[in-house]
């Protein structure tokens, strides 16, 4: 649906996106993720038109940006990080101004109203948006994307500045989007990539460092085979025991959490699954477990590491 | 390019901005019209008019100083830009909308013309004749400053960029009759505005002077479309 082909954009002397390629099929919701700053918003503005790139293709729907502009545009749903509102209309007024200007073919009146209860700002339909909280600017602005049904949705940071509440709604109505439209949306956020999308691209200072389906993230790039466990009893027994499940290759102990309850970290075979031959092995000996997790890195530890670490942001660039 | 106009207009309604543009031009119209035709008992509307030149370059960069510099400042560029239409619409729904108001404001010569018929029938091949001198010299002037607007963010700067431009073109013939080389002072009264608006004040149709402020807006709406396109490559 969205092909974006070896583009970069150079801002003076400071390359802002660096030779980023990706695919979006249709259908999917996919996610950018990545530190403020890492090009991001730059690439959304490269696909909606909004930016030309310094060079590479964005093919929407088999329409080439360059050659059919107004084209690709007419297929693309647009919420930029600001929403873009004239401020002095109301919103009626505003949904219509940008109903006529994307030439939308559908019933207006009709259109308009079944998208207001949509985004759920029908109750304040006559309000001038200057007056809104920032809350219903976003939907408005959201709004604005959706009018004409455009089959790609590009959301820019949709949920940023929002209260918890209408964050949780604002996910739920996007991922209810993504049912219909193909939707691209970025965010500094992870748990709400993790969220909502299908598939994340990490961007980490223009390039693309990591991508990958959201529920393989963790898997591919940080299998350790790593399980946190509580354990009370005699320290040097619960290792003694634990180590001798067959599979487990070290025991550390991470701290005492209270008086005779610690906490190790058990690494083992990532081929083997340990956890039950743990638990009888601890039972047997009377040692009562607490807690056990798997200690894989989480999303957010991988992120930090792809984006802080340049060994790797080489690797998975050239991954990709 | 109709959404845009409609959306210009409504923005101008809404606000302060086109009554006050309408009473400055209704209010300087007004006095000119009382002191030169009532007062001295003539029918002549020219001398109204060529003292309309210079209202006329005060208000244009008061009605176009929002016009794309507020869009860049608001981010609602991106809106415009991201939907399917061409930038040569926008700019061009930007600068009807602002001539659009303009004619709205000019509508009171109508008024002068029949206040004037009670009296004399007007002779108003000439009246027409100002009228569409007054309107081209606007065109011009208001695509000036649209192309101001689009240059930078701040409103202010543009209002006053644009009036020093509307002086200039309007001072451009004692600059060159200051000149004594023949070729720069032939130059410079050629694209002077004044000498080509007196023309029609004095009832003078004559295509040169339509053609010369028909291509200047066209120039600085072209110039418009290359600054925005400009922006999206750098």
């Amino acid at each position: 649906m969205v092909e974006v082909q070896n583009v970069t954009k150079i801002y003076g002397d400071k390359k802002a996106v660096d030779d980023i390629s990706f695919t979006v099929n249709s259908g999917e919701i996919v996610g950018f993720l990545g530190p403020n700053g890492a090009g991001k918003s730059t690439t959304m503005n490269i696909i909606t038109g909004y930016l030309s790139s310094s060079s590479g293709t964005v093919t929407v729907d088999g329409c080439e940006i360059l050659d059919d502009p107004k084209g690709v545009k007419s297929k693309i749903g647009y919420l930029p990080e600001i929403p873009p509102l004239y401020t002095e209309m109301t919103v009626r007024k505003y949904l219509g101004f940008m109903y006529d200007l994307k030439h939308v073919k559908l019933e207006k009146e009709e259109h308009i109203d079944e998208i207001c209860r949509l985004v759920k700002i029908d109750a304040v339909e006559d309000r001038i948006i200057k007056n809104l909280s920032k809350g219903y600017k976003q939907r408005v602005g959201l709004a604005q994307a959706l009018l004409g049904n455009p089959p790609v949705l590009i959301l820019d940071e949709p949920t940023v500045g929002l209260d918890p509440k209408q964050i949780i709604e604002i996910r739920n109505l996007v991922k209810d989007l993504g049912k219909k439209h193909t939707v691209i949306l970025s965010s500094h956020i992870l748990s709400e990539v993790q969220a909502i999308c299908d598939r994340v691209l990490i961007i980490s200072n223009g390039r693309i460092v990591a991508d990958s389906p959201t529920a393989d993230l963790s898997k591919v790039l940080g299998k350790s085979g790593k399980l946190r466990i509580q354990v009370k009893g005699g320290k040097t027994s619960i290792i003694d025991t634990v180590s001798s499940v067959k599979g487990v290759k070290s025991v550390k102990t991470e701290r005492e959490l209270q008086n005779g309850v610690y906490e190790f970290i058990v690494e083992s075979d990532s081929e083997l699954d340990v956890r039950e031959s743990v638990f009888w092995k601890l039972s047997e000996a009377k040692l009562p477990m607490l807690l056990m997790q798997s200690a894989d890195p989480t999303l957010e530890e991988i992120f930090l590491k792809l984006t802080n670490d340049t060994n790797y942001t080489k690797q998975g660039g050239g991954k990709k | 390019m109709r959404a845009i106009i409609k959306r210009e207009l409504y923005s101008y309604f809404c606000s302060p901005m086109a009554y006050v543009v309408m009473a400055i031009f209704l209010f300087f119209s007004g006095i000119f019209f009382t002191m030169i035709c009532l007062g001295n008992s003539t029918s002549e509307l020219n001398y109204v008019f060529s003292n309309m030149c210079l209202v006329t370059i005060f208000i244009t960069p008061i009605l176009c100083m929002r016009l794309l510099s507020d869009e860049k400042r608001l981010r609602t560029d991106q809106a415009l830009l991201t939907s399917p239409v061409s930038i040569l619409s926008i700019v061009l729904g930007k600068f009807f909308s602002a001539c659009i108001l303009f004619l709205i404001c000019m509508s009171i010569f109508v008024i002068y013309g029949f206040t004037l018929s009670f009296f004399v029938t007007p002779k108003w091949s000439v009246i027409i004749c100002n009228c569409l001198g007054l309107f081209l010299l606007a065109a011009a002037l208001i695509a000036i400053d649209v192309f101001l607007s689009s240059l930078t963010e701040s409103q202010v700067i543009a209002a006053v960029t644009g009036f020093a431009a509307g002086l200039f073109v309007y001072l451009l013939d004692n600059v060159a009759s200051a000149v004594s080389v023949s070729f720069v002072n032939k130059a410079l009264t050629s694209v002077s505005f004044l000498t080509h608006y007196q023309n029609f004040t004095v009832g003078l149709l004559s295509l040169s002077d339509v053609v010369f402020f028909l291509s200047v807006a066209a120039l600085f709406i072209f110039l418009t479309v290359r600054v925005i396109e400009k922006r999206r490559w750098s």
